[in-house]
């Protein structure tokens, strides 16, 4: 009996050490972006800043505002299953899909204000532009683009993860799936913390 | 074998970090707008930067992990840090 | 006694047992028989290659069909060959045996990889006849005549990102493996120098492939949306992108040659039947050389239009290198000192490896330091060198591990004879084929052109029958390896005498590995 405990014991960090090393090809892939980035920054700075004027502050404030808060909710259904609360985990799950989703909404009305105003790749208005202009707002699509497939991807997983919290799956006993799954959804929130500044603050 | 695997972290602790969060990102705005040039975005990234902290100290759980968590974490930072450096040794002198 | 895996139920029936399996050494045999098969395109790429170039003037090719066929060339045997070559084949199979684990920590994302690789080849595969025509911009796929030309590189960059994805993965798994599944008793520093070099790969894989994956992910929304990253004619940095492709491509030369250099670090010590000489030193040359690695990637791009300042820098630490390589180097030799030597074959392929390694690693220096490179690149001796390298390094080291592992993964012996005059053909066909290109190159002959002037004839014939002499090494050795799996003398579990864990249980062995957990109480280089 000892025997087996220990071995699910193992399990429990193994699962987590995957998790983490996975999370570290996630910083590289941001961080191969960022680089680009910081390249076309560093070379434009004028443009880039110009560019910046274009951006809604206040959406993209209420985005950080609502992934930030998700992340708390996220944490917060996790601590909730690890001490057998499940109606409060589920809630808690539920309000993390519920906060991606406006995060989502959101990212569409200001993805479709840029197009209204012809602002979007290979567009005529965006190449009678300066170069640097073209580099902001490839990167902003492309970068931002990228994080929200990242967003839709967590948002699937952590349904799955509902159901399975429903089904009992997921308990007190076992839930490095949640907890993984947090992780994810907790480095997403980190990107866009880095994102936020990058795109909508260099005024 | 000591993990803690099961760590309890009050509701509480939580709810601080997220006011800490929500408070660093008005004042990140507010560094923004005053418009220091190339400060503002050293102070936005370094701002940027102890959010992300707090999210992966507390959020992430790094506090309560093994060391080895901890110093696996410095690898990738590490490693893009030098990519960047290197690339930039180019793109400074080009 | 246990039946071995081959013989185990598995949940599915024929073939199904083995593409839905989730056993390491399956795994491992599905990755070695893929990688092979294109090992096998490529050669014969290669060689066709070679009898284009036989004497100058056109002869079978047009200019646009022989850079087809290099950038195949190229891409077949980097991502589909050398790459997954030892890490996933040899590696999958040896590792979790090596450390006493039952089978790699996640056998469903390991299974899962290899789905990854094989889309990934058959969808570069497909990218030759679908679409604007094979891709002809050689295997480094620089912007902008990536961008521009017409033909089929969204597809073909597509599947390299898969394969990417692939070894990413995998390298995930081993690295959770070998951290969190060693037997009890089995220390750090009582791993074998394979598991080693393994460790050191995978946190390459890891960390280099996604700067790879986020760079074509570009190319392709670059080539699809016109959204400008690295068109000129959007302000964007052509050089950037060689940053970045040499970013993962300069580690990813060390995917390929580590595992090599931990194939024979292993062999070394039980055909000399003594202890290797300096084990931390080789352990910790493998994580230095995945370190340094990501410091150097520069000195591919010396006439590309980087700043001086930064060509002197790369060019500097690129000779950082050659210090825990060297380690390596005299190491083996010193543990071939006074030992009592057995000339079997994988010992003769690992000093045939030794050999080619030393001449690609120290041409590789004329290539580092920045004055000389600025002369020989963009030359034939850069080709000449990274064959000696990818080929004679990882490729020896690779055939002296699939002979010194067969009678493990089979349970049969080769032959011996056969295999020795396998060795003897594949190092001189080999030096007489790669050598002419060193001559070549410092007299001035560039790469990658389907013709040259006529006063380079003479070493491009020595080169093209060198090709032939190889390729008849290649068939004897696969000839024997394959005769030998249906009519070879039986091995008995452990014909090397060897120490290490691999070889404590049967050949081949059961489904998790060992009938009783092992418990280690000694290193794996000790015989006595």
């Amino acid at each position: 009996m000892n025997e087996t405990a220990h071995i699910e014991h193992r399990d429990y960090a193994t699962a987590k050490l995957g998790m983490w090393l996975f999370l570290f090809t996630e910083i590289l892939l941001f961080g191969g972006m960022f680089l680009v980035y910081a390249e076309y920054r560093q070379l434009n700075t004028a443009d880039f800043h110009e560019a910046g004027r274009e951006m809604n502050v206040f959406l993209g404030a209420a985005n950080t505002v609502i992934l930030l808060t998700s992340s708390l909710t996220m944490a917060l259904a996790i601590s909730a299953i690890k001490k057998g609360m499940k109606i409060r985990s589920l809630l808690f799950q539920a309000a993390t899909v519920l906060l991606g989703l406006g995060f989502l909404v959101n990212k569409y009305f200001e993805w479709s204000d840029h197009i209204r105003k012809g602002l979007y790749p290979d567009s005529p208005v965006l190449l009678a532009m300066s170069h640097g202009k073209i580099l902001f707002f490839g990167l902003y699509y492309v970068m931002t683009g990228i994080h929200a497939l990242h967003v839709i991807i967590g948002l699937s997983v952590i349904v799955f993860m509902f159901a399975l919290t429903l089904r009992g799956n997921i308990s007190d006993t076992d839930y490095v799936k949640l907890e993984n799954t947090g992780l994810f959804w907790h480095i997403v929130d980190i990107i866009w913390i880095y994102l936020f500044p990058l795109f909508y603050l260099i005024l | 074998m000591e993990e803690n695997t099961s760590h309890h972290v009050a509701t509480r602790t939580f709810v601080f970090v997220w006011i800490a969060l929500l408070c660093l990102t008005g004042l990140t705005i507010k560094a923004a707008q005053m418009q220091m040039g190339e400060w503002s975005m050293v102070a936005n990234i370094a701002i940027a930067s102890v959010k992300a902290s707090l999210v992966l100290w507390f959020f992430m759980h790094l506090k309560y992990e093994k060391r080895l968590f901890k110093l696996l974490l410095f690898v990738p930072i590490i490693t893009i840090s030098i990519i960047i450096v290197l690339t930039f040794f180019d793109i400074w002198y080009r | 006694m246990e039946a071995s895996f081959y013989h185990a139920k598995t949940r599915y029936p024929g073939i199904f047992g083995w593409i839905f399996t989730t056993d390491h050494k399956r795994v491992g045999l599905l990755y070695l028989f893929s990688s092979l098969s294109f090992f096998a395109v490529g050669v014969s790429l290669g060689l066709t290659m070679r009898l284009e170039l036989i004497r100058s003037g056109m002869h079978f090719y047009s200019a646009q069909t022989y850079n087809a066929i290099f950038t195949l060339h190229g891409v077949i045997m980097i991502f589909l060959f050398i790459i997954p070559g030892i890490p996933s084949s040899l590696g999958n199979f040896i590792m979790p045996l090596q450390i006493g684990a039952r089978d790699v920590a996640f056998p469903k994302i390991n299974i899962l990889s290899w789905w990854l690789f094989i889309m990934g080849g058959a969808i570069a595969v497909t990218s030759l006849f679908t679409g604007g025509g094979p891709p002809d911009t050689g295997w480094t796929f620089y912007v902008p005549y990536s961008i521009r030309t017409g033909t089929n590189i969204s597809l073909a960059v597509f599947g390299v990102f898969l394969i990417g994805l692939s070894s990413t993965l995998t390298g995930m798994n081993f690295l959770t493996t070998i951290h969190r599944l060693r037997a009890p008793g089995m220390t750090w520093k009582r791993m074998t120098l394979f598991t080693w070099s393994i460790y050191a790969t995978s946190w390459i894989q890891l960390l280099a492939t996604p700067v790879l994956a986020i760079t074509l992910l570009l190319l392709i929304i670059e080539r699809n949306f016109g959204v400008g990253f690295f068109d000129p004619a959007k302000g964007g940095d052509p050089i950037l992108f060689e940053h970045m492709f040499w970013i993962y491509s300069h580690p990813a030369v060390y995917i390929m040659i580590l595992p090599a250099m931990g194939t024979v670090t292993d062999i070394i010590p039980v055909f000399t039947r003594r202890n290797i000489f300096g084990y931390s030193f080789i352990a910790a040359s493998s994580l230095a050389i995945a370190f340094v690695g990501y410091l150097v990637w520069g000195h591919h791009m010396f006439t590309s239009g980087m700043s001086d300042t930064a060509r002197i820098i790369f060019s500097l630490l690129t000779f950082i290198v050659a210090v825990p390589s060297g380690v390596k180097v005299f190491n083996w030799i010193a543990s071939l000192y006074k030992g009592s030597i057995r000339m079997n074959a994988p010992l003769l392929y690992t000093l045939a490896f030794i050999f080619l390694f030393s001449i690609g690693g120290l041409t590789g220096l004329v290539q580092g330091a920045l004055a000389t490179a600025v002369h020989v690149h963009g030359t034939y001796f850069v080709v000449g060198h990274f064959h000696y390298v990818m080929f004679g390094g990882a490729g020896f080291g690779f055939f002296a591990g699939l002979h010194y592992w067969f009678p493990k993964i089979t349970g049969k012996l080769y032959e011996e004879h056969l295999a020795k005059l396998a060795c003897f053909f594949l190092f001189i066909g080999f030096n007489m084929l790669y050598f002419s290109m060193f001559v070549l190159g410092w007299e001035g002959m560039p790469r990658r052109y389907y013709d040259y002037l006529p006063k380079f004839n003479g070493p491009n014939l020595v080169a093209t029958i060198g090709s032939w002499i190889l390729a008849m090494g290649l068939i004897i050795m696969f000839y024997n390896l394959v005769h030998s799996l249906f009519a070879g003398n039986e091995a008995g579990d452990n014909p090397w005498e060897a120490a290490s864990l691999e070889w404590q249980t049967t050949s081949p062995p059961p489904v998790e590995n060992f009938a009783v957990q092992p418990v280690v109480t000694k290193g794996p280089y000790e015989f006595r």
